[in-house]
């Protein structure tokens, strides 16, 4: 089971004192923010892809390799890279050449972006966000397969023997998880591939993405990668804690009561009762993310936003020490217990490596069999 | 086909008695009575969307509705025959009952039989419904009888014989025109399947070769 962080790079006033960070100090931020998490033993570190302010990230791979670059373990991904308007020869190439410089420690999310106006920014045409993304994808899907690629579809100028650079590390190419809020046509991709899918559960109840979840997990076994329980699956969440629940509550509220997405909304109790928002102790956060199993099954991934709406980078780094050191080793724990041995984990390069030479020494034993 | 029809009512005054409730209390019994003269039995939800108006405003802001919303959602969506009565400010349907058809899902009222119904201080605003209400509910795929109900503070006042323009034929008219409609809907027996794929669609694409 991986947890890990991750964030949408926003730029956002502080409610409590009116000041707002410049770009350079959130986007310097966010790089101790990551060091912060391997330090902490978390696993992994996810950015977001946005072309308009208030976010700053637009190029996460060169944020990325900056961060591999001053880690050790961390795995880098992305939350989410936009298969819609980037053009998937670009992320082949952008993506590949991460996975060398980070020795294998990357993988990505792909998304299809909800802000309208990126579409035309980028030539594209929004309605046609759901055939964007799958034949992106499949064009993505081959140029990380096969050497020189021949290819010819709707949105992109063909393709006659053209090879992506550098190829994946060890000829295995990055894990793909694909991210929806509801979208079943993303969910069936996810499982037509064997990828992972991640339910971005945290702003909606999660009965939506039970269903979600379930039907990818149902898909998954239909297209023979397994078991629908070893399906790859990975959830969002969001917690703000301290020692004592009524201090948590009374700090975050402020940030809560203005966060872009649902402030000014529901109220804070209503909305941690609807979501996966979680306000208090670290045993509070800890009680409610250990029933996450219940509701989605045994799952690989767990990603936590604990960076936006303004928290100061101090406030930040103290939520996590206290996820680190409190809450993750307690749910390591809760989620490892019981656990099928057929529940495997969130595909890694050093994984992904040892499935492919296992398949081929056993296709080199059939073929010496053969003969 | 079920033998019981749902109908839904929405009700978007903000006083409390309003004359809007008041109105669609007279569509929906006119409207019950004429099913049952058919011989077809009705279940009547009736929606106040005052008492919603904070989770309609969250659902805005959001993107989800609360489980009181998510009641009365259902109820709508999934109903044979709809009456929708609202007060009319401003030339118009109120903000509220804008905002409440705003959170449902734009295909969710695809062939629904609705009875537009509408209040107002004078009689100078009745054509709202036609020129507001209306397309309102042809852009949604519903299907609006032909004679919408407006109710001025006077119509309340007027006699109670039944001449072709006085409130009460007018209730009675209209009525008859949904439960015509609603006593042959099976819409409240559909299951509505949210995973369902475009026809079509395959996830390796092809969306261009086809």
């Amino acid at each position: 089971m991986q947890f890990g962080i991750f964030t949408v790079s926003d730029v956002t006033t502080d409610p409590t004192n009116g000041t707002t960070p410049t770009e350079g100090e959130r986007i310097k931020a966010i790089v101790t923010i990551a060091k912060k998490a391997e330090e902490v033993g978390l696993d992994v570190f996810a950015l977001g892809e946005h072309h308009n302010p208030p976010f700053f990230s637009s190029s996460p791979t060169t944020t990325l390799a900056y961060i591999a670059a001053q880690t050790e373990k961390l795995i880098l991904s992305t939350s989410t890279t936009l298969i819609t308007t980037n053009d998937p020869v670009k992320i082949a190439e952008d993506y590949a050449m991460l996975q060398h410089l980070s020795d294998g420690r990357a993988d990505l999310m792909m998304g299809r972006g909800n802000t309208g106006p990126v579409y035309p920014w980028f030539g594209k045409d929004i309605r046609e966000g759901i055939p964007l993304a799958i034949e992106n994808y499949s064009l993505l899907h081959k140029l990380w397969r096969e050497e020189f690629v021949n290819w010819e579809g709707k949105f992109r100028t063909p393709l006659q023997g053209f090879q992506s650079t550098p190829r994946p590390l060890d000829g295995v190419p990055p894990f793909v998880w694909h991210g929806s809020i509801r979208s079943p046509e993303i969910a069936e991709q996810a499982a037509f591939y064997g990828d992972g899918f991640f339910a971005n559960n945290i702003f909606w109840p999660k009965e939506h993405y039970m269903r979600l979840v379930s039907y990818y997990r149902q898909r998954f076994e239909h297209y023979g990668h397994g078991t629908a329980s070893q399906a790859i699956v990975g959830l969002g969440g969001q917690a703000f804690m301290r020692s004592n629940s009524q201090s948590a509550k009374a700090e975050f509220r402020p940030y809560f009561d203005n966060a872009p997405v649902y402030g000014h909304g529901p109220s804070m109790e209503d909305f941690t009762e609807q979501t996966p928002l979680a306000v208090g102790s670290p045993q509070e956060v800890i009680d409610k993310y250990a029933g996450m199993r219940e509701h989605f099954g045994d799952y690989q991934r767990q990603l936590f936003l604990m960076d936006h709406a303004g928290l100061p980078l101090k406030t930040v780094l103290e939520q996590l020490d206290i996820l680190g050191e409190e809450v993750v080793p307690v749910l390591r724990k809760e989620f490892a217990s019981n656990r099928p041995a057929d529940v495997p984990d969130a595909p890694t390069h050093a994984s992904l490596v040892a499935k492919r030479d296992s398949a081929l020494a056993a296709s080199a034993a059939t073929d010496a069999a053969a003969v | 086909m079920s033998d019981v029809k749902k109908i839904a009512v929405i009700a978007a005054g903000l006083s409390q008695p309003s004359s809007t409730r008041l109105l669609a209390d007279r569509l929906t019994e006119a409207t019950v009575n004429d099913l049952r003269a058919r011989g077809v039995a009705a279940e009547v939800t009736v929606i106040e969307l005052r008492d919603l108006a904070h989770d309609v405003t969250n659902n805005l802001l959001t993107g989800f509705p609360s489980a009181k919303l998510d009641e009365a959602i259902a109820a709508v969506t999934g109903a044979d025959g709809l009456i929708a009565v609202t007060p009319i400010f401003t030339t118009s349907y109120s903000g509220l009952f804008k905002s409440f058809i705003d959170v449902l899902d734009p295909q969710s009222l695809t062939d629904l039989p609705v009875l537009l119904g509408a209040t107002g201080g004078t009689d100078r605003h009745s054509l709202a419904i036609d020129y507001a209400m209306r397309p309102l509910f042809s852009y949604l795929h519903a299907v609006a009888v032909p004679t919408g109900v407006y109710a001025a503070s006077a119509d309340w006042g007027s006699g109670g014989e039944s001449t072709s323009s006085t409130l009460p034929a007018r209730i009675e008219r209209a009525a008859a025109e949904l439960a015509a409609l609603a006593a042959v809907s099976d819409r409240s027996d559909q299951v509505m399947d949210p995973f369902a794929l475009p026809e079509g669609f395959s996830p390796v694409g092809s969306f261009g070769a086809q």
